[in-house]
Order: C-alpha cells, then sequence, then structure tokens
C-alpha cells in the first residue's frame, strides 16, 4: 500500500495546480463575458461575446455526448437549428414578443426530443461508427429541407425578424432625470445591453445545469458507460436507455441555444446554425479544450472564437510590422490565417493530447 | 431440499462449428457453493456468460426462481440478483476505485432522476460503497482510478463490484488468479461469508485443489461444454473421468480461456 501511496503523491500535485489554473481562466473567462459590455464597448465585440456564451452550452452539450458518454454524433447542429427555427418562424409569423421566442423555442425543442428519442431508439444500439453515420444523414436531410421548405424557412438566405421590444436599441432599460438613457461607465443602458445580459444569462444557467448533470449520479454512469460499456449493463444499467436519454438532454440544450441564438442574432439562416462547418468548429472546440471536461468546452470555445474574428487582424499588423523583411510578410499575409489556425490546431493537439483543461488537470488521476 | 435459485436447461451455445456448451442441466440451490472445474476451454466462462446475460444461448433455457430468464438483458439479470465478478479484470479504468463501487451500489438503490444533485450528497450511497471497500480492503485506494491500482487490488475491486450489487447469486470466475498469497486469503474469507448466508447461491470457477476442497458444498466438472461429473467434493475429485480430465494438467495452474 505504501508503494501507492508514493507513487501518488508527487502526481497529485501538479494534478492539483492544473485544476487551479484551469478554473482560474475559466473564471477569468466567466467574469469577462459578464462584464463584457462594460470591458469591449464595439459592435463587433458584443457580437463575439455573445456568440462565445452561446458556443459554451453548445460546446459543453455535446462534450455530454462526445466526452462524457462517448456517442459520436453529427447531428448536434441540427438540435441547434431546430430551436433556432423554431424561434425565427414563430418571431417572423407572430411578430414579435415573448409569446412568440417561447412558443417558438418550444416548438424547437419538442421536435428535437422527438428526433433525438427517435434516433437514440432505432440506432444507439448499434456500433458507434454506424450511430455517426445515421446523425450524419438526419443532419444532411435537416440542412435540405431548410433549404427547399423556402416559404417557411427563406431556404439559403435564412429568416429576418425582430427580436421581442425590450431588446431594441431605442429601449431605455435605466433614464436619468430628463428621461434619457442612462449611462454606466460610458454604456448606454438600452435594449442591446438587454439583449447581452439575455444571452448572458440564459447561457449561464444552461452551462451550470450541464455541470450539475456531470457531477451528479447521472453523470458518473454516463463515464461508466464510455469507459466499460459491457460493465455498466452487467452491473445493473440500460445502456441503451441511458444513451437515448442523454441523447435527449444534449439536443434539448442545443435546442435551447439555438433558440437564444437566434433572438440575439435576429437572423437565422443554414450558415449560422445547421451547416457542418458548425458542427467541426464544435468539435473542434470540445477536442482542443478537453473532452470529458466540461469546463474545457469553455476554453476552447473562447479560443477558436478569438482566433476565427482577431486572427486576421493580428496578422494584418505583423505582416505590416515585418514589411521589410524578405517572405514573412508574405507568410502572414492575412488571407492565409486559415493556414496559421490549422498550424496552431496541430499544436495544440500535439502538446495537450488531452485537450487543454483535460492535459492540466490530468483526468486520469483524479 | 430447497427450490433451485437458479437452474439451466439443455443450455447450448455454438460458435459457428464449435460448439462451447453443450447441453448442459444443472439446478443451483441457496445456500450452497459450487465449484465448477474443468480443463481449459471446457466452457465454464462461457456458461457464466450464457448465465449473467452477455452470451445468448442457441437452445436451451435459464430459469431464475423457476421463471425463464433466457431472454432477459444482461441489466435485468443484475436488477434481478444474478452477480458476477469477471475472471479478465472489468472495471471502469479511469474513475476512482469509490466510483467504481459506488456505481454498483447506485444501480442496486437508485437514485431516481434527480439529475441536479451532486453525487457526493447521496451520503447512504457512499456509506454503503466504503463498507465493501472496507471489506475488500480497499479502503485507502479509494480516490486512486482503478487503472492504477496493482493486480491484486484490481481482484479485490473486481470482488467489490460483485459485493455492491448485492445479488441473491454470486458469480466469480477464479477471483484469487494473479493474487499475492497474503490477498488471496481476504477474499476466500469473503466467499466463505457469503457461503454461510444461507439465502444466497455461490458459483465458483476455482482451479487451486486447496480452495476447492476447503469451500465446495459440490462440485460440477465440465469438460468441452459437457457436464461430466456432478457431486460431493469428495466423491468427484475420486471419480476416474475427473482423474483422466486432469492428467497431465497440474490442477493448481490457471487458465487462459
Amino acid at each position: 500500500m505504501t508503494t501507492i501511496d508514493l507513487a501518488s503523491a508527487p502526481q497529485a500535485d501538479p494534478a492539483r495546480r492544473g485544476r487551479l489554473i484551469v478554473y482560474a481562466v475559466v473564471l477569468a473567462i466567466g467574469l469577462a463575458l459578464a462584464f463584457a459590455p462594460f470591458l469591449f464597448q464595439d459592435v463587433r465585440s458584443s457580437q463575439v461575446a455573445a456568440r462565445i456564451c452561446v458556443f459554451i452550452v453548445l460546446a459543453a452539450s455535446y462534450d455530454l455526448l462526445i466526452g462524457y458518454t462517448g456517442i459520436v454524433s453529427f447531428a448536434h447542429t441540427m438540435f441547434f437549428g431546430l430551436g433556432a427555427y423554431g424561434a425565427a418562424i414563430a418571431l417572423k409569423g407572430m411578430g414579435p414578443g415573448w409569446g412568440a421566442v417561447i412558443l417558438g423555442g418550444a416548438a424547437g425543442v419538442v421536435t428535437a426530443i422527438v428526433l433525438a428519442v427517435a434516433i437514440g431508439v432505432l440506432s444507439l444500439r448499434v456500433k458507434a461508427i454506424f450511430f455517426a453515420m445515421v446523425t450524419l444523414a438526419a443532419a444532411s436531410v435537416m440542412m435540405v429541407l431548410a433549404s427547399q421548405f423556402s416559404d417557411f424557412t427563406g431556404g439559403e438566405d435564412g429568416i429576418v425578424y425582430k427580436a421581442p421590444d425590450l431588446f431594441k436599441p431605442a429601449t431605455k432599460l435605466l433614464t436619468d432625470g430628463d428621461g434619457k438613457v442612462l449611462k454606466l461607465f460610458g454604456v448606454s443602458m438600452n435594449g442591446k445591453i438587454a439583449a447581452y445580459y439575455f444571452v448572458f444569462l440564459s447561457c449561464l444557467v444552461l452551462f451550470f445545469a450541464l455541470m450539475r448533470i456531470v457531477r451528479s449520479p447521472l453523470g458518473t454512469v454516463l463515464e461508466a458507460i464510455r469507459e466499460n460499456e459491457m460493465r455498466a449493463e452487467a452491473i445493473g444499467y440500460r445502456v441503451v436507455a441511458y444513451r437515448t436519454s442523454v441523447f435527449v438532454i444534449a439536443a434539448v440544450i442545443a435546442a435551447l441555444a439555438g433558440t437564444v441564438w437566434a433572438v440575439w442574432l435576429k437572423y437565422t439562416g443554414p450558415e449560422t446554425t445547421l451547416s457542418f462547418s458548425i458542427m467541426i468548429d464544435i468539435l473542434l472546440m470540445v477536442v482542443i479544450g478537453g473532452m470529458g471536461t466540461m469546463v474545457g468546452a469553455v476554453i476552447g470555445v473562447v479560443l477558436m472564437s478569438l482566433a476565427q474574428f482577431y486572427l486576421k487582424d493580428l496578422m494584418e499588423v505583423a505582416a505590416q510590422s515585418t514589411s521589410g523583411v524578405p517572405l514573412l510578410p508574405d507568410l502572414l499575409e492575412p488571407d492565409r490565417w486559415l493556414l496559421w489556425l490549422g498550424v496552431l490546431f496541430i499544436l495544440l493537439v500535439y502538446f495537450f493530447p488531452a485537450g487543454i483543461a483535460g492535459t492540466l488537470m490530468r483526468k486520469g488521476s483524479h | 431440499m430447497t427450490a433451485p435459485s437458479i437452474e439451466t436447461r439443455d443450455l447450448t451455445i455454438r460458435f459457428g462449428g464449435h460448439t462451447a456448451v453443450n447441453g448442459v442441466s444443472c439446478a443451483f440451490r441457496p445456500g450452497e457453493l459450487t465449484v465448477i472445474v474443468g480443463p481449459n476451454g471446457a466452457g465454464k466462462t462461457t456458461y457464466f456468460s450464457l448465465m449473467s446475460g452477455q452470451l445468448a444461448p442457441s437452445e436451451g433455457a435459464i430459469l431464475k426462481g423457476g421463471v425463464d430468464i433466457t431472454r432477459l438483458s444482461p441489466s435485468a439479470r443484475a436488477k434481478a440478483g444474478i452477480g458476477r465478478a469477471f475472471q479478465l479484470t472489468n472495471l471502469f479504468p479511469k474513475l476512482s476505485v469509490l466510483e467504481n463501487v459506488r456505481l454498483a451500489v447506485q444501480a442496486r438503490h437508485g437514485v431516481g432522476p434527480r439529475l441536479f444533485r451532486p453525487a457526493s450528497a447521496f451520503r447512504e450511497i457512499a456509506d454503503r460503497a466504503h463498507e465493501h471497500l472496507k471489506a475488500t480492503r480497499l479502503e485507502e485506494e479509494a480516490d486512486l482510478p482503478a487503472a492504477a491500482l496493482p493486480h491484486g487490488d484490481q481482484r479485490k475491486l473486481e470482488v467489490a463490484l460483485l459485493l455492491a450489487m448485492e445479488p441473491d447469486i454470486f458469480m466469480f470466475d477464479e477471483p484469487t488468479a494473479g493474487m499475492s498469497v497474503d490477498e488471496a486469503p481476504v477474499i476466500l474469507e469473503l466467499i466463505d461469508e457469503i457461503r454461510k448466508d444461507k439465502s444466497k447461491t455461490v458459483l465458483l470457477v476455482e482451479h487451486k485443489m486447496d480452495v476447492v476442497r476447503a469451500l465446495a458444498d459440490r462440485i460440477i466438472v465440465l469438460h468441452n461444454g459437457e457436464l461430466v461429473a456432478d457431486g460431493p467434493p469428495e466423491e468427484v475429485i475420486a471419480m476416474p473421468i475427473v482423474r483422466e480430465i486432469y492428467l497431465g494438467i497440474p490442477a493448481d495452474e490457471g487458465e487462459a480461456a
């Protein structure tokens, strides 16, 4: 027994330190997002911050599938799209209002549940690779449907609509003595800030719900299924039922994130919700952050989003500042940003094989 | 005699042209510890897998308490009180020792659909899990991942999982294989404890003859998938067919199948 203590003692410290680092980074990100409208006051930044919030929920709910349970699905954007299109169609048809958001969101969630149950029951028995193919097929069908039923969905152009009145830029949340919009720290307390905090708080609630789920007894069962499906069944867990349930839970959370996203964007189209490039983004975010860690999603999403939005700008600056040097400016040409993003991914995966959070926290020896 | 707790009738399984278990009819009763012996590839582990549900028979039936369970899933059989420890260690490697056992306790006692309560808040479940760790002398290793345990401790954890399932029927598949001389008695004492509870049925695959002699109430012999002998220990050990099967095969040697 003493040999085990000796072996585990030196290893425990870096793991604890790693966990502290990860939680500190996540806390910092959380605070930055909580005060984003005050910290970054331009339009683009608020767009990036809102996207980060929504994608944290989307990536974290995907981590519940791929990281915790070991289910590989390519239909996550389909569920995201269902929630978004539900809200979009209702907002377009019924006009702006909370009734439309709730009704449309609920319709999206119900459709997501029905589809997730159907896919789960029909195909979670088969091998993982076949399940992945089934989800790929379902997601493709949904994309075709979205573009074909253009009367309903706006086709490739998508749908433009108005958000509830509360989120109009003209809405005055707080007024000063003269009846004008109150400014706090230079930020107008108008509908835009209400819209951002609607996104932030909804996503915070959803993310905490996910954190609670993975820490609940169910979370351990999911990990057990990932680790050793046969033994999980042998000690009395109905693996197919658990897999289906978690697939449904993840689908519901993705759909809710979609509804929030649709309300924020005031536009819903295939490119913002259903596309496979978003699916690949989510997958990369989870892998880079660390599968099966939940907090990894936060780190992965922030890194990817910042790279996607700002790498080009950074390279522009770098290319200009190195304009006198041969070759370098060509390499740093902003149009080559995807190349550098690719290099960045390869380096990250090489140095953090279990993802950033996963490697730092050494999930294997917790 | 008490009614059988578990029974197989003409149980047969074929893999292609090979018949691994061939028409085995046998009944096991509560309060009885049956040791299953036989040479490598005799079908002992396969027979266990048929009873615990990992394999479906080609022919025949399995009854628990007189009810046909042949078509039940492994999880339904676990809920019905059939518990099995595996021969090749079969754990949740990245989860901690405590989590491994807690999973089995939780499967037995249930926690309901309470999604938002942390697992650590279920005190009773954790307390029971700790009891099983104590019984298998694994308390100090509770927070280590199962994969980090030495082989002997993994075998003990395998047994702890079976205890945590609180079954009526305990199936041990060479529980002490690969254990050190001072570890094995812990497990053998535990098995002896279970045997004293007259409501439990114990099935044990074991090669070590001293263990067989010490624990067995009854021995059955499988050979080429068939049941060739069944009776009290002294009688079975003395049978010519048993001597023939074991001729040249040291009785205490391990089995790979």
